[in-house]
């Protein structure tokens, strides 16, 4: 075969480590790429940009071998290949981070790294051999993991690494990462950068796919931007501007910080009838003055390991009023959510809402209370990603008048009930048919957000409300949840995020441990003080 | 529309096409003529109105046992436990059909169906109500139960509902009586309009209604559902329920349409062709119908294809096997006729394993 000289050529270190020319990709009428060329060189960072349903995904799915472009060609290490299956772009180097981890929770990390290709002695795996290896690896790039830690007790930040040596192991040239900062902590996000620029030092080469600019500006060598599937824009750090990246994957201008301190203080709380003269310069006193809506008393509940995740908790909400509970990731913001909704069993205290005994309800109760929910993890409680868009619209309303009449679901009002949303949120999608498998990841999350608002609620409690959302469309969430407040709405939100938490937030709590160990105005507090909070720092004593 | 009904039967029916060309290999291995064999198959089956009186006979415990198969998929539980259910419903119709004297058959008839139907929920229920309560796999539940059935139907027939009349010996009731009986007309068999009607039915409940829509959505994905309101545990339990309801109802036809009476082991193998019907059918419940009519064919031609050609009965079990295979192993089929996997979602059956 022909292969046989290019391989001695792809033996000295190649110009090109991986490329795409020219390549389209359909989903049926919907173009995801129209004539895409990117080109990886090693030693650098390729970020990906573009509003959601630009198709990013949809390019790394190709260069990695999960879909077959309609036309073009992907270029591994300077040969032009004909990708059947991602095995074949692992065995040319190529490794992949997916978003959702390819991993067995269960097994050490050891054991999820060498999977499928341990080394072996005798015929039985050689453990020491293989962890042996994984050690060397984490230390040569700074990639600390216990290797025999069990992957489900790891944090997120935690199990990503793993991904990542697991393609380090295989001797990737590339790693490509889809979003892989969406799931992070703020810390995690530069503990990965400084990763991943310590890979590219080593001459591997990065694709990575993310929403926030500011990750872009500090890591990128190179930057393309997407839009509608086509490339509006190959640029680097050092030309452009955050302001110009938005621009260009907006096609308008887009108002990057305006949103900070719009809220609350604006007195756009005046809206609530319930509210008596509210003032603009005291929204916390005046919100004293609005009924609670969601009353938590000591409440406490395990996570799934069976350990105390939230701890004698006691918060209220109040109608017309957003609190952000701040925090860092796995300080039981997950348990206490599931608790309030129903998903999880409270082991002590008392929930109410609406002034209504809420504790132990189910979820079914919740939502019949008045309850809007945007679940954290969208893949596994958000959506039924072989439902139509349509049933997805109506997931947890499907019983409700019109979606329903004596034991029937009625079509005709829940397409039309879909068409709103989908017109509403702007959820890119050829129709409310199709399946919201089909969805780009930003778009699935405009589409739960969307199906929430859509209901008459007292309560919204909103987890990572715009994870994987372009900013475009975060501007309008946000816009979106404070006019839910401005009409009455309680909102419980829970971000990682600690600018969404203070740009939509009237209060802040902050949880550590379980507890919410303070309270505190956003417009008065700064970042390092909450920062400091939530590691844990006592307001009163300082440890 | 169309389409999508094409792309969905493009594996199934390659596969029945498959089937039957290595089926011809193989007659004609033998030293068979294919023609001839095949010819007195469809002869057979559909030759005349005897024929396809045997055919749908054949067919209706067929679509009921696929019918329990794919309903119960729906909500992601693999029911193995078709056999069971089938007995228990066969078997206490039975005993409704003779033990009952004098009733008019407007009492009588739905009657003894709905105590068949209520048995074989009753025993699909058991591996629902324990999957919901203490997650015992109902793979295994079902398998066991099926024993449980067995034995216990056996028993009834040899010993408390035995035909004492004359000197009977074999482990059967009596005839049920002609006012439980289900009627035929001409060339079609009431049961099997009540098969097909039974087909409608669980489609539209599934598609339509909000229970169909509880039942698909704990099969999709589990935490969604829960996080939509639904009730898991009810959903699963509830489903086996209707499950065993369906396979109960097909052994309660056989009884009372087509032998007339319970006898022990008549039935037995019956309920687990419900699992090739369901795969047949990609356990959409309108294509069950299809897919039982084309085993009934098969089963009902055997007899004159062996009669007429010499091939021996069993090679439509082989055919069968074959189709079965190739509908349970789309890959070859598709590597065979060039077919693109995109569009094709995956059918995993036993969803449920250790979890
Ligand atoms: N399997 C599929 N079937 C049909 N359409 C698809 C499929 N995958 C992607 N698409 C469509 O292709 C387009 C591009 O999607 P893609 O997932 O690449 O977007 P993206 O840029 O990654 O967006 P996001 O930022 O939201 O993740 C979207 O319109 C999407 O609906
Ligand atoms: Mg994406």
């Amino acid at each position: 075969m022909a292969a046989a000289a290019e391989t001695v050529v792809s033996q000295a270190e190649p110009e090109v480590l991986l490329a795409g020319h020219g390549i389209t990709k359909r989903f049926g009428p919907v173009v995801a790429n129209d004539d895409v060329s990117v080109e990886l060189r090693p030693g650098r960072i390729l970020a990906l940009l573009g509003e959601n349903g630009a198709g990013k995904s949809t390019l790394v799915n190709v260069l990695f071998g999960l879909h077959r472009p309609d036309a073009g060609q992907v270029v591994i290490a300077d040969e032009h290949m004909e990708l059947s299956s991602p095995h074949d772009a692992i065995a040319r180097g190529v490794g992949m981070v997916h978003q959702h981890f390819q991993l067995v929770p269960p097994m050490s990390v050891v054991r999820n790294i060498v999977l499928g290709a341990e080394p072996r002695k005798l015929g039985m795996i050689d453990v020491a051999q293989a962890r042996r290896r994984v050690m060397d690896l984490a230390d040569r790039f700074g990639l600390g993991v216990d290797p025999d830690a069990a992957v489900e007790d790891l944090p997120v930040g935690a199990q990503q690494r793993v991904e990542i040596l697991k393609a380090l192991y295989r001797d990737a040239r590339v790693l490509i990462a889809d979003e892989p900062t969406a799931v992070l902590t703020p810390q995690e996000t530069d503990h990965l950068l400084d990763v991943l620029r310590g890979l590219t030092a080593q001459g591997v080469g990065i694709v990575f796919i993310t929403h926030k600019l500011r990750e872009v500006m500090a890591a990128a060598d190179d930057i393309v931007v997407l839009r509608e599937g086509k490339v509006v824009g190959t640029t680097t750090p050092a030309q452009t501007s955050e302001a110009a990246l938005a621009e260009l994957m907006v096609g308008r201008a887009v108002d990057l910080h305006g949103d900070r301190f719009e809220s609350g203080a604006t007195g756009v709380g005046s809206a609530v009838s319930t509210a008596a003269a509210p003032s603009d310069e005291a929204p916390i006193a005046e919100a004293g003055e609005r009924p609670v809506v969601l009353d938590i008393a000591g409440l406490c509940t395990d996570d799934d390991r069976g350990q105390r995740a939230v701890d004698e908790l006691s918060l209220t909400v109040r109608a017309g009023e957003i609190v952000g509970v701040a925090g860092v990731e796995g300080n039981g913001q997950r348990e206490l959510v599931e608790a309030i909704t129903g998903l999880r069993h409270a082991t002590a205290g008392t929930v109410s809402i609406s002034d209504r005994d809420a504790s132990g309800a189910r979820p079914r109760q919740v939502t019949v209370i008045g309850v809007g929910h945007i679940p954290e993890d969208r893949a596994k409680h958000g959506l039924i990603g072989s439902y139509s868009v349509a049933d997805n619209s109506v997931l947890n309303r499907y019983f409700k008048r019109p979606f329903a009449a004596g034991g029937m679901l009625r079509r005709d009002r829940i397409d039309s009930h879909a068409r709103d949303v989908v017109a509403t949120f702007d959820v890119r999608t050829p129709d409310v048919e199709s399946p919201a498998d089909s969805l780009s990841g930003g778009n699935k999350q405009k589409l739960i957000v969307g199906r929430e608002f859509a209901d008459e609620i007292d309560l919204l409690i909103a987890a990572q409300p715009t994870r994987g959302i372009d900013i475009g469309a975060i501007e309008f969430i946000w816009r979106r949840i404070r006019e839910r407040r401005d009409e009455g709405t309680a909102v419980l939100l829970v971000s990682a995020e600690l600018d969404e938490v203070l740009a939509l937030s009237d209060r802040v709590a902050v949880m550590y441990e379980g507890r919410i160990v303070a309270t505190v105005d956003p417009r008065s507090a700064t970042r390092e003080e909450i920062g400091l909070l939530m590691a844990g720092a006592t307001p009163t004593t300082p440890a | 529309m169309t389409r999508t009904v094409l792309r969905a039967a493009a594996v199934p029916l390659a596969s029945v096409v498959l089937g039957l060309v290595l089926g011809a290999a193989l007659i004609a291995v033998q030293g068979h003529s294919v023609t001839t064999a095949y010819g007195a198959l469809v002869l057979g089956g559909a030759g005349d109105a005897d024929a396809l009186l045997r055919t749908l006979q054949k067919a209706t415990p067929l679509v009921f046992g696929g019918l329990a198969v794919a309903f119960a998929f729906k909500a992601g539980l693999f029911n193995i436990g078709g056999q069971g259910q089938l007995l228990v419903g066969a078997a206490f119709a039975a005993g409704v059909g003779f033990g009952l004297e004098g009733v008019p058959l407007v009492v009588h008839l739905p009657l003894a169906l709905l105590v068949g139907a209520a048995a074989g929920a009753a025993w699909g229920a058991i591996a629902g109500v324990l999957k919901a309560t203490s997650g015992a796999h109902e793979v295994i539940v079902t398998i066991m139960l099926n024993f449980v059935a067995g034995n216990l139907t056996d028993w009834l027939a040899a010993n408390p509902w035995q035909d004492r009349s004359g000197s009977n010996i074999i482990a059967r009731t009596p005839l049920v009586k002609p006012s439980a009986e289900i009627p035929t007309w001409g060339w079609l068999p009431a049961g099997f309009v009540l098969a097909a009607l039974a087909a409608f039915a669980c489609w539209f409940v599934l598609e339509r209604t909000t229970y169909g829509f509880e039942v698909r959505s704990v099969g999709a994905n589990r935490h969604a559902a829960r996080y939509a309101g639904i009730s898991v545990g009810w959903i699963m339990a509830s489903t086996m329920a209707v499950a065993g309801l369906l396979a109960g109802l097909g052994g309660a036809i056989e009884s009372l349409g087509v032998d007339g009476r319970f006898e022990a082991g008549v039935n037995v193998g019956l309920g687990f062709e419900g699992i090739t019907i369901a795969l047949l059918a990609r356990t959409n419940p309108i294509a069950v119908i299809p897919a039982g009519l084309l085993v009934g064919l098969m089963e009902a031609g055997a007899a004159k294809m062996q009669f007429e050609s010499g091939v021996a009965p069993e090679i439509i079990d082989v055919i069968q096997a074959l189709i079965l295979l190739f509908v349970a192993a789309p890959l070859i089929v598709r590597w065979l006729l060039r077919l693109r996997d995109t569009d094709d979602r995956r059918l995993t059956l036993g969803a449920g394993w250790g979890r």
